[in-house]
């Protein structure tokens, strides 16, 4: 069995990465009743029996002592950590796994990158590596970070280059939180095209999350359940302090889930087991080309479960509308690179063949009752090219001073990205599909 | 003589498991005289226990567990404690990261488990390597795996037995898997013995009825089409005892020409359990059945084409290259028929032994052989399995390769193999060598 340790970097990045521990949590207390230490949970979690002597960590099979996170705290404010280690899930973290500081990045990419990644890089990666060392078997790195503040996209973005050199075999799957079109930070556009060029050349998946999309989520959600929506299910969390509920904790709850069903065929049993590996192998055809639009169904079960389950089948059909995409666009007007769906749950191998067919040849890996589906789609190129467009306004005025090549270099790589995405939608469009490449002749 | 099965990957631990299900239980109610099905396969270990003659090999532990405890809980067989080689990370469904990477790493390992598994036999009748083409472990190591076997036992007989997956739907990379896997293996196995998972999926539905298909489903079909070879059965040259050597003469009467080495398997009767109180089979009719499957490229007796007539004998090459497109002739290069259970010996296969059947340079009397064996098999009081090395599988080979050279066109996913040390040269001569065998089997005449 494998293992998987998560970096949460900046604000967001811990807000989001706190409410996936939660779930975690609950999923596993939910399906091992018997507080067993198993594999499912060793990859998450460390079993750790403080009595024996030192930070001595039990084998697989043993009773449960004290679980702690396999996580990477990072954060260069004070307030949202300590809220963390000093609410209910303070005993699954270590402060040996936290690094804070006082001061904030100040909504400064540059600040968050250069300034902290030089000053703290080196404690970071010696914090990852003590993680690493308690894993049998690391596959990968998930990042949680947003894009348009300082520290998670500028200090983020360094932490994943520092992954990729001192760990160049384990996969870095990278979670972006992407600013809304009317950010309150003016400076989220700068932050996230500079971020942007980081994320193409050194991670192998990122699954970008708009937050407005987000937003019209819920939106929907509580025009369909009414008044009533009931936050203590099992599957939707409370705030971190077990207090009321907080505007953003919904959100994060979506993305929360996001990251739980990705890692759920890591973590149990299944007729088609699947790899954390197998995701960027199936679903990068371009090695630029990684970033995977995500969708979730059902959605509504996520904030209330009283709602009746979906039928099956509509549940696929969800999976490629526009309403249930983490991102705002519709991957139906546009090009589909790859796709795969993972189900959760009690789903036979022919619901799968069946709606495969019905959809027409998009492969999945997987088998359930909640359907991720992850789509490499040049729909994505229209959130970039709003990005470069709102970039671009904003750079026209020049406001703050700062070495210029960089944020050159941040924008051609971000328009030379688009223009692949671009290159692809024109092979589409010019060319018939069922149209194949000549074959090798064969002489008699 | 023995036959050592390495089953490789997570398709090739079920099916395997899943086989020697089958053989344990058809080999427990009635005794083979002379040559035991169960020592074929079985051995008994210091507890008496019957032990499979098997070697499980996967990069990741899951499925290997898995097989392990269902078999130990069917309480009739086991597998050999010290019989597996697993790791903790899988392939990721990259042929070049279990070729390249994990197949040299743990060779050492990997040839001392199977050498382990060869000594304890008393005559080694040849080794089977069960897999799947389409995802990295199965496809990648059990190359490299089948590639040291050839090394290490030049003289034995080395029966690859491949799972294709389904056309669409199960992992995007599946063809270029696919194709490296078979271009490699063109030149190192015997005899390649295919099942396509669309072609069981058909018969899971349609003959067994069954509602929700699982791949233990799929699997149990696959096992029992493979059962129903390998089971001892009397040939024409072993004289009324049970052949001793079910590969070397599998391959011999199947593979005549190194160019012609995929194996098509179909079986008749499949009936659901539920019907079967209902069903009456005679030899005369299931044989009819089984000729027409062949020529009209059936591969069930439901939906059969009998319109398909076999062209006259003259035709010359190309022109019935020709015609096989308009009539939807399937023209074979050898077929084997394996009869088993009541009455077997007044059952006339004279039907599959029509020179027209054939191809011209090969007299259709070398070309046909028939296996019997008066025991009936698995539930059926009589059951035939026709081993076809025929155009039967062009079809679905031509649509693999066509598949990945339009990705390849394009480049898309190479740099995931390059990665490894499998370069787009590599790739090109496995296309070339693929595309020859397609041309080959066109132009069967």
């Amino acid at each position: 069995m494998t293992q998987s340790i998560v970096v949460q970097v900046g604000q967001c990045g811990n807000q989001v990465g706190c409410r996936f521990w939660d779930l975690a949590l609950r999923e596993h207390a939910h399906v091992n009743k018997e507080g067993v230490y198993d594999e499912a949970l060793g990859s998450f979690f460390r079993n750790v029996d403080s009595r024996s002597s030192g930070a001595g960590t039990c084998d697989i099979g043993g009773r449960i002592h004290r679980l702690k996170a396999r996580a990477v705290l990072v954060d260069m404010e004070e307030g949202v950590v300590n809220q963390i280690v000093q609410g209910p899930l303070r005993d699954v973290f270590d402060t040996t796994q936290l690094l804070t500081d006082v001061s904030g990045s100040g909504n400064n990419w540059a600040v968050g990158h250069m300034t902290y990644g030089s000053a703290y890089g080196e404690q970071i990666v010696e914090k990852v590596r003590r993680a690493a060392e308690h894993c049998d078997c690391l596959q990968c790195f998930f990042l949680i970070h947003s894009m348009g503040g300082g520290t998670g996209s500028g200090l983020g973005t360094r932490v994943l280059g520092l992954l990729k050199d001192e760990f160049p075999g384990v996969c870095r799957i990278v979670t972006s939180v992407y600013p809304s079109e009317e950010d309150d930070v003016v400076t989220s556009p700068y932050n996230s095209v500079l971020a942007m060029r980081e994320l193409t050349e050194h991670a192998d998946c990122v699954l970008p999350v708009e937050n407005q999309s987000l937003v019209d989520i819920l939106t929907k959600i509580r025009l369909m359940s009414g008044p009533r929506i009931k936050t203590d299910s099992s599957l939707a969390s409370g705030g971190p302090g077990g207090r009321t509920e907080k505007p953003f904790d919904s959100m994060n709850n979506i993305i929360a889930n996001l990251l739980l069903n990705i890692t759920s065929s890591a973590r149990f049993e299944g007729c088609l087991n699947m790899d954390l590996n197998e995701i960027s192998m199936n679903l990068v055809p371009f090695p630029r080309l990684h970033y995977l639009v995500p969708s979730l169904t059902p959605l509504y079960s996520l904030a209330d479960c009283h709602i009746p389950p979906r039928r099956l089948d509509q549940m696929f059909s969800d999976a490629f509308s526009k309403d249930h995409q983490l991102m705002r666009t519709d991957p139906r007007r546009s090009l589909y690179l790859a796709c795969a769906l993972m189900g959760r749950g009690n789903l036979q191998l022919s619901d799968l063949r069946r709606n495969i067919h019905r959809l027409c040849s998009v492969p999945p890996v997987g088998h359930a009752h909640s359907l991720l589906a992850l789509s490499n789609n040049t729909c994505v190129k229209g959130s970039f090219v709003a990005l470069r467009g709102r970039y671009t306004r904003l750079y026209r005025k020049k406001e703050d001073g700062m070495e210029v090549g960089l944020f050159s270099q941040a924008a051609e790589s971000l328009s030379s990205l688009i223009e692949e995405y671009d290159g692809l939608d024109r092979t589409s469009s010019s060319s018939s599909p069922s149209l194949d490449a000549p074959r090798l002749k064969m002489a008699a | 003589m023995s036959i050592v099965t390495v089953q490789l990957g997570q398709c090739g631990n079920q099916v395997g498991q899943e086989l020697f299900d089958v053989i344990c239980e058809d080999g427990q109610k009635e005794v083979y005289q002379g040559g035991s099905g169960t020592e074929r396969f079985f051995h008994h270990n210091t507890t008496g226990e019957l032990t499979a003659r098997a070697v499980l090999i996967d990069m990741e532990p899951k499925v290997i567990n898995h097989s392990m405890s269902k078999a130990a809980k069917s309480g009739k067989w086991r597998y050999g404690e010290t019989s597996h080689f697993s790791q903790k990370q899988g392939s990721g469904n990259n042929w070049a990261n279990g070729y390249c990477v994990h197949g040299p790493r743990h060779r050492e390992a990997m040839e001392d488990v199977v050498r382990r598994e060869v000594e304890r036999c008393d005559r080694l009748a040849g080794v089977v390597t069960m897999m799947s083409v389409a995802g990295g472990t199965g496809s990648g190591v059990g190359t490299y795996v089948t590639q040291c076997l050839r090394e290490a036992y030049p003289h034995s007989f080395i029966l690859n037995h491949l799972t294709w997956p389904y056309s669409t739907g199960e992992v995007i990379v599946q063809n270029y898997n696919s194709v490296l896997t078979l271009s490699h293996l063109y030149g190192l196995s015997d005899a390649v013995l295919v099942h396509e998972n669309d072609a069981v999926h058909a018969v899971c539905a349609r003959l067994l009825n069954i509602k929700h298909i699982s791949f233990g489903d799929v699997n149990g079909v696959i096992a029992h089409q493979l059962a129903g070879i390998l089971q001892p059965a009397l040939t024409p040259d072993s004289y009324g005892v049970y052949s001793r050597n079910p590969l070397g003469e599998l391959v011999s009467s199947l593979v005549c020409h190194p160019e012609y080495k995929l194996l098509s398997v179909c079986s008749i009767p499949q009936v659901a359990s539920s019907s079967m109180a209902y069903s009456v089979f005679s030899w005369p009719g299931l044989l009819k059945h089984l000729r027409q499957m062949l020529i009209s490229n059936a591969r069930m007796e439901e939906g059969i084409d009998w319109q398909v007539r076999a062209p006259p004998v003259q035709c010359g090459g190309a022109e019935s290259a020709r015609s096989f497109r308009a009539t939807g002739f399937n023209r074979s290069l050898a077929n084997l028929l394996i009869l088993r259970g009541k009455e077997v010996f007044s059952a006339e296969a004279d039907g599959l032994q029509e020179a027209a059947l054939y191809t011209s340079w090969l007299p259709s009397r070398e070309a046909f052989s028939v296996w019997k064996s008066p025991v009936s098999f698995n539930k059926y009081e009589r059951s035939a399995t026709l081993v076809s090395n025929s155009q039967t599988l062009l079809e679905p080979l031509d649509n693999m390769v066509r598949k990945a050279w339009n990705m390849f066109a394009s480049r898309a996913y190479i740099h995931q193999y390059t990665k490894f040390g499998i370069s787009e040269e590599d790739f090109l001569d496995s296309f070339t060598s693929l595309e020859q065998v397609i041309s080959s089997y066109t132009q069967l005449g």
